[in-house]
């Protein structure tokens, strides 16, 4: 089992959790367990090719896992998977 | 020990040697440190959130010179926590009003404002006349441009943002060391990440993480510590907790990596999908101006109103008539509605209903439309008793 933490712009399409704990072993398992769980966050982690969108990043632990193996990056019991999205914060006219 | 004095740097009066004299005594910053910070040039952009706490702090170091680039005027709103700001500058520029207060806590600080808003044009000369640059910008036009600027002219960049109660802080760029581009290639399609308008900001974070920005450039003047370089910092304010994520330089990176593609300024808007604006793709939804929406409410119209804003926002203020879906539930719940109902839609500004109305439309729903400028033009055009927040 897995922790993954959910960053405040995201909690919104899963309601509105912080944290969730999942099964899967490797990162690609769990990302795909977390978007089955809640459907609406699918589209803002990936592209409609099924990418991980160039504007979030996911670690396992404190590592990016553009560095490691990617999506088929084995997860281990007790490890925690980060998605931090960029954020651009101030005040911007919306 | 020599100490290694840039040509530039004159003494410190018997004045400025009792002000910092707090700073004097600590060996890690002595008289030595105390002279580069006075021999420093920093460049904030942004006098807002971020730039508060930077500013008034970098002031107070000692900071010999520093630059300012804000084009925005006080208002209400930025109140809440923009504390170099107060309600006596509302209606007064950032800039004059930030170096009112900088100039109070320390008239020994040269200050140079720049009434400009940062484009490719003014760019690499304004950075580059600064030893760094400090990030406090609140869109990634900017915040794009000023990590390539910084990367070409090999400044550090101390980086800040932040959203609603989290925060990041690193800096980039530094020495070589990774970018905003290694850590993200590509920023959001406009919409997809909800802005601080739309999202709010915890009046006190930026304080909190604008003075990391602040620590930051301090100890890279100093050359003392270790930089917060290739860790980003991560702080959630509800959870009270700090978390560091390694920070890689990413060979592949189109502006620092092996094979740069980006070897001058571009066009950031355009990079940032914002080319010919949000505005049209609003407006190809089919907007309704909040006057004929109030027409069709007083004629008894056979319309549904859907309020797409949160919960919280809803208790601020709302239209009466209006029935409340935030954005985030439309999908779940548009099996409330009928695809033959005629619905209009708002939110607080018109960006989020936009997307609800893409949502129904994409879903076959025919008589959908968006409602200008939200309830803020509500407010301006029909009921003026209706708070703007």
């Amino acid at each position: 089992m897995a922790k993954v933490l959910i960053p405040t712009p995201l909690r919104q399409y899963a309601e509105k959790k912080d944290t969730v704990d999942l099964h899967g072993a490797t990162v690609g398992e769990v990302l795909t367990a977390l978007t089955t769980q809640f459907g609406d966050l699918r589209k803002h982690l990936f592209t409609d090719e099924g990418k991980l969108r160039s504007f979030v990043n996911v670690y396992l632990n404190d590592e990016d896992i553009r560095y490691l193996n990617k999506d088929k990056t084995e997860v281990k019991d007790g490890d925690t998977l980060s998605i931090v999205p960029s954020i651009a914060g101030g005040l911007y006219a919306g | 020990m020599p100490v290694e004095a840039p040509v530039a740097t004159p003494t410190l009066s018997k004045e400025e040697v009792l002000r910092y004299s707090r700073h004097l005594i600590m060996p890690e910053v002595g008289m030595e440190g105390q002279l580069k910070l006075k021999s420093a040039k920093v460049l904030m952009v942004g006098a807002g959130g971020l730039g508060a706490p930077l500013g008034m702090y970098l002031a107070a170091a000692g900071i010999g010179r520093i630059g300012m680039v804000d084009f925005d005027v006080v208002d209400h709103t930025n109140l809440q926590r923009q504390v170099i700001h107060g309600t006596k500058d509302v209606g007064k520029k950032k800039l004059d009003s930030a170096a009112e207060t900088m100039h109070d806590i320390n008239p020994y600080v040269q200050l140079d404002k720049y009434d400009v808003a940062l484009n490719s044009d003014n760019a690499l000369e304004l950075f580059g006349q600064y030893d760094m640059v400090i990030d406090g910008t609140d869109n990634f036009p900017t915040r794009y441009l000023v990590n390539d600027a910084c990367v070409l002219l090999k400044k550090p960049n101390v980086y800040g943002s932040i959203f609603r109660f989290e925060g990041q802080a690193t800096v980039f760029a530094y020495e070589g060391g990774p970018c905003y581009r290694c850590l993200y290639p590509e920023p959001p399609p406009p919409g997809l990440v909800p802005s601080c308008a739309e999202g709010g900001v915890l009046g006190i974070l930026p304080g909190l993480i604008g003075l990391v920005q602040a620590t930051e450039a301090v100890k890279l003047i100093l050359g003392t510590g270790e930089p917060l370089v290739g860790r980003l910092l991560l702080y959630d304010a509800l959870a009270m907790r700090f978390r560091e994520l390694k920070l890689r330089k990413n060979p592949e990176c189109p502006v620092c990596g092996d094979h740069p593609t980006v070897t001058k300024l571009i066009d950031y808007q355009e990079f940032c999908g914002l080319g010919r604006g949000q505005e049209e793709v609003v407006e190809a939804t089919g907007d309704i101006d909040p006057v004929e929406v109030k027409q069709k409410i007083d004629r008894g119209d056979d319309f549904i109103l859907i309020d797409v804003r949160e919960p919280h926002e809803y208790q601020i203020c709302s239209i009466p008539q209006a029935k409340l879906i935030p954005l985030g539930e439309v999908q779940k719940r548009m099996n409330e509605l009928n695809t033959a109902d005629e619905i209009v839609m708002h939110c607080k500004g018109g960006t989020r209903s936009a997307k609800a109305v893409d949502i129904l439309k994409q879903a076959g729903f025919k008589r959908v439309r968006n409602m200008k400028g939200g309830i803020l033009a509500w407010s301006d055009k029909v009921d003026p008793s209706v708070p703007k927040y």
